[in-house]
């Protein structure tokens, strides 16, 4: 039945972007999905926690450009941290499909399309972006975060065999069930959130494909991860060692 | 299984045979004991190997940065013809 629905293009996908002081982000992001995703049926969802700096009123002007049944607001009073955004705003999504990104640019809308044809080809349950095969790539990193992430990544690989590449990036197309499945088994926080998701899905043999995807570092505003992360991912490594 | 499970038992296979080794002395005693150091040594030397081989292959795309500052450009000026507010940051 899903094969079918799949023929006839009856596909709608759920677009999830979590939000916290992105009003220009948000704006150009919008714009640049409605500029790749011509064709395709898809409802952007933003969860928005209680922006200081006004990011709700941009997508409210939003919603009067684009029509509020493509772009749906369901903001949050505080902030909340963005595992829980995700849940959030996946209770408001009527796709049956559902891509998870962020609203800075790091995870440019030009892809969308090569996810959804990856996940048409194959039928995986989960497409996830990659940085670290050809045609992928990152800018604005220095040596430093460089040298995290190739040992972040080495770590990973030897002890964990997760089956992708990335674990850390969060460009991603799930099959709405999956992702309803797998998120409500998942307790990390932070970044590390996304390596559990992709590990336990992994684990529970769900068919994951793999697309490039270029990141390019934030433009405008600040980054909210910060602190000890480095700390956090050991710690969610190990965790990962015993709990799956 | 978990997975720590699985490695557990990688290692402990590892350790059997190297006690088998033992044991059986067809190699000189004193090059059996060292065989776990250069396990953990060699261990270390391929995450090191690894992680450099990733630094130096580490793909970028400064191309990306370029083409993305297009599509702010395009992006701004739709959206600030359609009353969208995308002044300051
Ligand atoms: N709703 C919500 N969104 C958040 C929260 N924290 C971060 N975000 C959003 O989640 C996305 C990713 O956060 P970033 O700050 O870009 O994290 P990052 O990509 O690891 O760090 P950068 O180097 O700054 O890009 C962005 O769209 C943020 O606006 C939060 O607590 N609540
Ligand atoms: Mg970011």
């Amino acid at each position: 039945m899903e094969e079918k629905e799949q023929k006839k293009g009856k596909n709608k996908y759920s677009i999830i972007i979590p939000t916290y002081n992105e009003r220009l982000n948000i704006a150009l992001v919008v714009y640049l999905i409605f500029k790749h995703l011509r064709d395709v049926d898809f409802e952007i969802i933003v969860v928005d926690d209680g922006s200081p700096d006004g990011t709700q009123e941009v997508v409210k002007q939003l919603q009067q450009l684009y029509g509020e049944d493509r772009i749906l607001l369901r903001p949050r009073p505080r902030k909340l941290g963005l595992g829980t955004a995700y849940v959030h705003g996946l209770k408001h999504a009527s796709g049956n499909f559902v891509v998870i990104m962020d609203a800075d640019l790091s995870h440019h809308p030009k892809y969308l399309p090569s996810f959804i044809k990856k996940q048409l080809e194959t039928g995986a349950s989960i497409v996830t972006g990659t940085r670290y095969v050809k045609g992928g790539g990152v800018h604005g990193w220095n040596l430093m975060r460089k040298l995290t992430s190739r040992g972040a990544n080495v770590l990973a690989q030897t002890f964990l065999w997760p089956g992708v590449s990335d674990l850390t990036g969060s460009f991603r197309l799930y099959k709405k069930s999956v992702l309803e499945d797998v998120i409500s088994s998942v307790v990390s926080k932070g970044y590390v959130f996304q390596m559990e998701m992709i590990v336990r899905a992994s684990r529970e043999g769900y068919h994951i494909e793999e697309v490039p995807i270029t990141f390019v570092d934030r433009v405008f505003g600040s980054s909210k991860l910060g602190g000890s992360e480095i700390v956090e991912y050991l710690k969610g490594l190990a965790y990962l060692l015993v709990t799956t | 299984m978990k997975h720590v499970l699985k490695i557990l038992t990688i290692l402990v296979a590892i350790s059997a045979f190297w006690i088998g080794l033992l044991q059986a002395s067809i190699v000189p005693r004193s090059h059996t004991w060292l065989l776990p150091i250069y396990f953990i040594v060699s261990l270390g030397c391929y995450g090191l190997l690894m992680v450099g081989v990733g630094l130096m292959r580490f793909p970028t795309c400064p191309q990306e940065a370029l083409l993305l500052q297009k599509d702010i450009a395009e992006a701004k000026v739709f959206l600030k013809q359609n009353g969208v507010d995308v002044g300051s940051d």
